[in-house]
């Protein structure tokens, strides 16, 4: 049996869960995102959950310390204790970082913003069978013999012979009463997905606009990948040109003048047609800008472009307006004039602030597509 | 019963047990006398498990071990920090080795050990120390979980989160409580809350109602009390004014007896209220009590245990322990610096009337009258004093130099915390008052009637630091849901006068500001 601080622990893990979840508008609206460690893991830095007790103010207590120095020099970041850990008067004040991995993460999205599974179009689902040793056979080899079942049936045996002695309990296995542990073939459909973010990079787009594309591009990116098994994620920048660039250049990238925004979407076609063959990947393309187009011809030939080549090889497309000061807004209105607002394939959000990042969110994956 | 949790861990056999008998035969010449020692063996894993439960195998199920269980585990597997040794004060004395350790640590280990275990045994801090932890700890868990099985895990967790928040609110006088006085104080506790009460635990009937009724009761009560234990009036008049026995600092006991709780919720209280207690000799001696055993391990080591082999590396570890900080001072060195201090001054003789009035320099330090007293002052240091006393009358001018210490303070024009100097009265006053009432703010119930509203009313003592408002708040938040009526709580903010109060709403707070 495990050590019962494992119950404590994963008790430990809800409640920070819980805390998380409470707390997701703030994370999101304040950019503070969950650290990527490599491993799959999540750092997430956490509000205190401590006891509250009547205790000492911190600032104004000061303190005693030891070593060289004269008045004035500072004594902070020295706090790295070598040594036996719990050193020094007081409760240390503990900075409480939890692990999660992308699925709890996921999770706590999902059950925050009420989203809907992803349900993915049925013949781009390519089947994989996995074995799964989840049930019982009475063949099989040695290093699988499940002692508890076969001395269960060895049990029964004796019991039904009418040789068991309650009051001398030997119960010897033979060969019919062993079980094994057999495997259980699975058949999975494993989903791939692609997720094609474009933004708009023209001098509009300030740093602030910026943040809340990475930020709701974090998001995006984690949900979908709790939903998919294999996701690509492809980036594309414009202004009056556009290229695809790698996921450092698309945030970082400031460039200047104008707004093409059907040059972002030819590139996007670009990548479909070379590299996703539709009946096999579930294709999400993101735009994201300030709704600012150079000319209205440029803006029909994008409806076009939508309407004809990537409307019809996509999950949904999703259309995310950064609000700006310089930015027109026109681009939305367009799309509603020819999509409307509720098109099945098309989301339009409109992001205010960084506030309104949940809120676009749920827009753009709460119709489970 | 504790089998099932225990099989993490087993005794020590072959030359692990070869070298506890060594080391062990070292600290009985040197005059160490503690109760047995039985050392075991565990992974790190269990040293985790057993650090998270403050040293025991079993606790009453709370998140809290586990977070702690979280965080110490992570410190392992980044190499942050290692827990060596885990040593807990029963009779017989558990103490827990790594099974990774180094022979040359094991060696340490088990020396420091023994200091430990002659520290708890005669440290008279310790004297009322329940010896049978192990089994009461294994009980409280038993009594907990059955709680939470029949009112449901959230109920109960959220309750002992509450009271945990008072945990700290303890009154050092309780250690050397007799059991005549303990009694004495049961019963008076007992005939007020039966005035309380009416003498009926029927909780329906509200607390104002209750109040009223009380009022009522005081002839009742006051003809009664001189039949408990007291005879003269004087003292029936004494008693009367206990009452509730305010003010009091032992608020967990407060609570426990004069709030409107479930038999289980007192009963909650009662066992966090033990295990609080059983804990604090600990936390009022944490120089002393490292100081000492650090001053054991190294003194074996260095004199009969230690190898040839084995220096560089006891050295190296010795030295990791006693690691100065800039920010906090390590008690671990502080102890045993001072332990060795005043084995060198009664050695010489450097103490006393003679040697302070001394004005020669030169002569004061060539004093030396070679009484040879200074292990046998030692000894008697660490069973008569604690933290604070030992500071107090042993923390000198010239210790306080050698050992670099200064004081520090934030400044808030640059945003850190700076160094504010050297000066040898600032320092010994501020670590005094840290170390008073082991570092926690003394808080006390001064009124349970308060505006005749059955409000409770706190006092914190003010020696200088401020408490933290929104942990304050918080923890009134907690004390008002136990307690059930409004609570206040007077303090000192930036030298105004403050009361804080909860009223079920929100925190409000009156003052100057």
């Amino acid at each position: 049996m495990d050590h019962p601080i494992k119950r404590d622990h994963s008790r430990f893990r809800k409640i920070i869960k819980g805390k998380i979840r409470d707390n997701l508008r703030r994370y999101v609206s304040q950019g503070e995102m969950p650290i990527p460690k490599g491993d799959g893991q999540f750092k997430v830095p956490m509000p205190h959950i401590d006891t509250p007790r009547f205790k000492f103010g911190e600032k104004q207590q000061g303190g005693v310390g030891q070593g060289e120095g004269n008045q004035g020099d500072p004594v902070d970041g020295q706090e790295g204790e070598p040594g036996q850990g719990e050193v020094g008067q007081g409760e240390g004040k503990k900075e409480l970082e939890v692990d999660l991995s992308l699925q709890e993460l996921a999770a706590i999205l999902g059950d925050e913003l009420a989203l809907p599974k992803i349900e993915p179009k049925g013949k781009k689902s390519i089947q994989s069978q996995r074995d799964k040793y989840t049930s019982i056979g009475t063949t099989g080899p040695n290093s699988l013999k499940h002692y508890k079942r076969s001395y269960r049936e060895a049990l029964k045996r004796e019991i039904a012979q009418g040789t068991y002695d309650p009051k001398n309990p030997n119960v010897v296995p033979i060969r019919r009463d062993m079980r094994f542990r057999a495997s259980d073939v699975k058949v999975e459909f494993e989903n791939s997905a692609v997720v094609i973010y474009m933004m708009d990079v023209s001098g509009s787009m300030g740093d602030e606009q910026k943040e809340i594309v990475r930020t709701e591009s974090f998001w995006i990116n984690l949900w979908l990948k709790s939903q998919y098994k294999n996701i690509e994620i492809r980036y594309i920048i414009h202004d009056a040109t556009a290229k695809e660039v790698d996921e450092q250049t698309f945030f970082k990238t400031r460039e200047s003048g104008g707004t093409l925004i059907s040059s972002a979407l030819k590139v996007c076609k670009e990548i479909i047609e070379a590299d996703y063959d539709q009946s096999e990947w579930n294709i999400y393309p993101f735009h994201f800008s300030d709704g600012d187009n150079w000319s209205t011809d440029d803006t029909k030939m994008c409806l076009e472009m939508l309407e004809k080549d990537i409307l019809p090889v996509s999950n949904v497309f999703c259309y995310g307006q950064v609000e700006s000061r310089y930015g027109s807004g026109q681009f939305y209105k367009d799309l509603t004039t020819k999509f409307g607002e509720k098109h099945e394939k098309v989301i339009l959000s409109k992001i205010k602030n960084k506030e309104a990042i949940l809120d676009s969110i749920k827009e753009f994956l709460g119709k489970g597509k | 019963m504790l089998v099932s949790n225990m099989n993490r861990t087993r005794p020590i056999d072959g030359e692990l047990l070869k070298l506890k008998e060594q080391i062990e035969t070292y600290a009985l010449e040197y005059g160490l006398n503690f109760n047995p020692v039985i050392f075991e063996v565990c992974d790190y894993d269990t040293v985790n498990i057993l650090a998270a439960q403050g040293g025991f195998p079993t606790r009453y199920p709370h998140w809290r071990f586990g977070m702690d269980y979280d965080q110490l585990s992570k410190g392992y597997t980044y190499g942050l920090q290692k827990i060596y040794e885990m040593v807990i004060n029963t009779n017989p004395c558990y103490a827990y080795l790594l099974n990774a350790n180094h022979w040359v640590d094991q060696k340490t280990v088990m020396a420091h050990v023994f200091g430990h275990a002659d520290f708890f045994k005669n440290n008279f801090w310790f004297k009322n120390t329940n010896r049978n932890m192990m089994d009461v700890m294994a009980n409280h868990g038993t009594k907990i979980r059955r709680y939470m099985n029949k009112f449901g895990q959230d109920k109960v967790e959220l309750f002992i989160d509450r009271v945990l928040s008072l945990e700290n609110l303890m009154d050092i006088n309780v250690l050397f409580e007799t059991p005549d006085i303990k009694r004495h104080r049961d019963e008076l506790h007992k005939l007020a809350k039966e005035e309380l009460t009416n003498g009926t635990d029927d909780d329906e009937r509200s607390q104002a109602l209750k109040s009223f009724m009380k009022s009522k009761q005081r002839d009742n009560a006051k003809k009664k009390l001189p039949k408990i234990s007291l005879q003269t009036e004087l003292e029936s008049e004494a008693a009367f004014e206990l009452d509730f026995g305010l003010p009091t600092k032992d608020i967990m006991s407060f609570l426990m007896n004069f709030a409107p709780l479930k038999e289980w919720e007192a009963d909650i209280i009662g066992i966090l209220r033990e295990e609080a207690y059983y804990f604090l000799p600990q936390r009022m001696t944490k120089i002393m009590n490292e100081g000492w055993a650090s001053y054991w391990h190294s003194t074996i080591m260095t004199k009969k245990a230690l190898a040839a082999s084995e220096i560089i590396d006891f050295a190296d570890h010795h030295a990791g322990v006693m690691a100065m900080g800039k920010k906090q001072i390590n008690p671990y060195k502080i102890g045993i610096e001072l332990f060795r201090d005043i084995e060198y001054r009664w050695n010489t003789g450097k103490f006393g009337k003679n040697y302070l009035d001394c004005q020669d320099m030169r002569e004061k330090n060539l004093w030396d009258k070679n009484l040879g007293l200074g292990r046998q002052k030692i000894f008697e240091v660490r069973a008569s004093h604690n933290d604070i006393t030992f500071i107090d009358e042993y923390f000198t001018p010239e210790f306080c130099e050698r050992m670099q210490i200064f004081t520090y303070k934030f400044n808030p024009r640059s945003g850190r915390n700076e160094i504010e100097g050297r000066d040898f009265i600032g320092i010994k006053q501020k670590l005094l008052s840290q170390l008073t009432n082991f570092g926690q703010p003394v808080i006390e119930i001064v009124d349970a009637n308060f505006g005749n509203r059955s409000e409770l009313q706190l006092r914190h003592i003010h020696y200088g630091a401020d408490l933290d408002q929104n942990y304050s708040g918080e923890t009134l938040k907690n004390i008002y849901s136990i307690w059930r009526r409004p609570v206040h709580l007077l303090t000192i903010v930036e030298n105004q006068s403050m009361q804080y109060s909860f009223d079920g709403k929100e925190v409000k707070t009156i003052g100057n500001k």
